[in-house]
């Protein structure tokens, strides 16, 4: 089933929780809502499920207005983060307790028996029917949860942050999990995550939200390669942030100890943003971006160095190999390979790539000065 | 460290918080000759009392008519005014702890009024209501309806003294259990009652059950409104707190303390069975928090 938000609004006490979002998600889709917390995901996904009423906007379920319908008619499967089972109910009865309330074609105890018994298999807790949630880890709460969900047969799966309160390894575990459920099962899915890591593997299609809007939806891979606005740039992986001035075609900062070839944006302030990988350390005694080393850390096979350049010691993190040998206050030169500027345009941000080549023409001779302050 | 120091550490356990043993026996000593004075003492001398004429006495005071009569009042009202106050304590709660509204907290504070009020007050506040010279004292005695100085008035005073128990228990429970698990049965296709008595009923019963208990207690023991409310009818609107007064105004202390140690026996069954509910209560609250 598709299912498509449009136009909704939602203030709390004068704050907007959701200003003006439109989502579509087409029928079969796996889609993560990624933002940070506050950003307005779970009330998004709350609304679509009826649990709360958007000041303005319509959800529809395929063609349908979802207003029209009373939340337990939509037949929606909801997964909370905090897995919401009930307390006092065998794992059985939880799972059986959408079947057991349902109107229209209700099921004899023996074939909603059969039904938990095919549900618990699908999410491997087979012989823990007869347990309370209590008994159970956090992991299988979460997958009870997630059988009791898929038990009504809902025409849309959404999922709240739910592997939010896992630690890292079972969340590693399930995510891969859902993934085979949701392959095997087509369901149209909707999760609200604020880990991108878990977004990114996961979805078909990420949408990134921050202050009740969305700042982009598109592929995995679209969003991390090509962040059509600097908040998704910073939000998805490592970055470094560094104020430039657009000028004839060229991104400059301090004197020319950057200078970059930038094509068509706009003159004006801008935004250099750099990847850990954008940065390469200068070895062949090339000319390059005089830094100052303030900090090394080690992370896995890389070594993480901080440098810091220009007069107001902007700093900026690039990965070298873990043999390297780079200690705090040595000095060394890096060229950018890569990278983004994001310059105010008239309809949000213009934003253009860096080519690996637009690291030419530093006057970097000249630049040395600014290591001696 | 050596092994053997490492031992001889284990064997002292050594206090990291607290005060020093001299202290600990001080402040236990203080502690329980106040609860032994203020508590305990009234207690036994209820007892002590009730048999200092023999049993003979004591079982005669039981056995008169206006003691029974009385006995059955208390248990009358406390049989309407428990079971009414268990449904308008649990709708309270539900309201305020599950809905957001405007004037929830005027609510609250309104639900506290019983407790803040002093009970005489309150029983006054009800002889102005339905007294001869009110607003509903002449309607009501047009239509032959008997409030003050009967059992509504009674009742309804009791209804009013112990109205916060249930509610009062119950909204922080509920509170601290949120609304996810409603939700949960809302969005499965469970309907309003459904979700009420297979869900939220389920997850606040210990609380419920111990709110109706306290309730219960009260409803029994409740003197100051139902004094002003009832006229002290003997053998008609007395009830066991009533009749334990007039008793003792009568110079029957024996017989006083006899009922009165029947009221103690009341009281201390309820928190016999209290205790053994938080013990339980307590259990099954760890286990959510746990959850």
């Amino acid at each position: 089933m598709q299912v498509r938000a449009e136009h909704i609004s939602k203030h709390y006490a004068g704050l907007a929780a959701l200003d003006d979002v439109s989502l579509t998600v087409a029928s079969g889709e796996l889609v993560a809502l990624l933002g940070p917390s506050g950003s307005g995901k779970t009330t998004l996904l709350r609304t679509i499920a009826g649990l709360e009423v958007a000041d303005s906007g319509v959800v529809y379920f395929n063609d349908r207005d979802a207003a029209q319908s009373r939340i337990q008619d939509r037949g929606v499967g909801f997964v909370f983060q905090h897995y919401a089972l009930f307390k006092h109910m065998r794992v059985m009865d939880n799972i059986a307790f959408g079947l057991r309330a349902r109107k229209r074609n209700k099921l004899k105890e023996a074939e909603i028996r059969k039904r938990v018994m095919e549900l618990l298999d699908l999410v491997q807790l087979s012989g823990l029917e007869k347990r309370f949630p209590s008994q159970l880890s956090g992991g299988q709460r979460q997958r009870v949860a997630l059988a009791r969900a898929l038990a009504i047969e809902p025409s849309v799966l959404l999922l709240d942050e739910p592997f939010g309160a896992l630690d890292a390894r079972v969340r590693k575990d399930l995510r891969r999990w859902l993934r085979e459920i949701h392959e095997r099962t087509g369901h149209t899915t909707l999760f609200v995550t604020h880990d991108q890591e878990e977004a990114l593997e996961l979805a078909d299609r990420v949408v990134v939200m921050n202050k009740g809007k969305i700042e982009q939806s598109a592929t995995p891979d679209e969003i991390y390669d090509t962040p059509a606005t600097p908040f998704v740039f910073s939000f998805i992986g490592e970055s470094s942030v560094i104020p430039v001035v657009v000028g004839n075609g060229r991104a400059t900062l301090d004197e020319r100890v950057i200078d970059l070839e930038v094509g068509t944006l706009p003159d004006g302030p801008a935004q250099l943003y750099l990847r850990p990988e954008d940065i390469a350390m200068v070895t062949d005694g090339g000319p390059g971006i005089p830094g100052l080393v303030v900090s090394t850390r080690r992370i896995g096979g890389m070594r993480r160095v901080t440098i810091e350049c220009g007069l107001a010691r902007h700093r900026i993190e690039f990965d070298a190999p873990a043999e390297t040998p780079i200690a705090n206050s040595q000095r060394l030169q890096v060229r950018v390979i890569g990278g983004r500027v994001y310059g105010a345009g008239s309809e949000g941000y213009e934003t253009e790539k860096l080519a690996a080549s637009a690291t030419s023409d530093f006057k970097w001779a000249k630049a040395e000065g600014w290591l001696d302050r | 460290m050596s092994e053997a120091a490492t031992a001889a550490r284990r064997k002292t356990p050594r206090q990291v918080i607290g005060e020093g043993p001299r202290t600990r026996f001080v402040l236990i000593a203080v502690a329980l000759a106040f609860l032994g004075l203020m508590l305990i003492a009234p207690l036994l001398v209820v007892f002590i009392e009730a048999f200092s004429r023999g049993l003979g006495v004591y079982l005669e005071a039981l056995a008169m008519p206006d003691t029974m009569s009385a006995l059955q009042l208390t248990l009358l009202v406390a049989a309407i005014a428990v079971p009414a106050n268990l449904v308008f304590g649990v709708a309270a709660s539900w309201a305020i702890a599950k809905f957001d509204f405007k004037g929830k907290s005027f609510l609250l504070t309104l639900i506290d009024l019983p407790f803040a009020v002093s009970p005489v007050v309150s029983g006054l506040i009800f002889v102005l209501l339905f007294g001869a010279n009110s607003v509903l004292g002449p309607w009501l005695q047009d239509m032959g309806i008997q409030v003050l100085f009967a059992v509504p008035g009674i009742v309804i005073a009791t209804i009013f003294i112990t109205f916060p128990f249930v509610a009062r228990e119950l909204i922080p429970l509920m509170q601290q259990q949120g609304s996810s698990e409603e939700e949960a049965a809302v969005s499965l296709g469970a309907g309003g009652w459904r979700t009420f008595f297979l869900v939220t009923l389920p997850n606040v019963k210990w609380g419920l059950l111990y709110g109706v208990l306290l309730c219960n207690a009260r409803a029994m023991g409740e003197f100051g409104a139902v004094s002003v409310v009832s006229g002290h009818i003997r053998g008609q609107t007395n009830t066991l707190p009533l009749h334990i007064e007039i008793l003792y105004n009568d110079n029957k202390a024996a017989a006083a303390f006899a009922v009165a140690s029947l009221l103690a026996m009341l009281a201390l069954v309820t928190l016999a069975v209290k205790t053994m509910l938080e013990a339980r209560f307590a259990g099954s609250l760890a286990a959510q928090r746990r959850h």
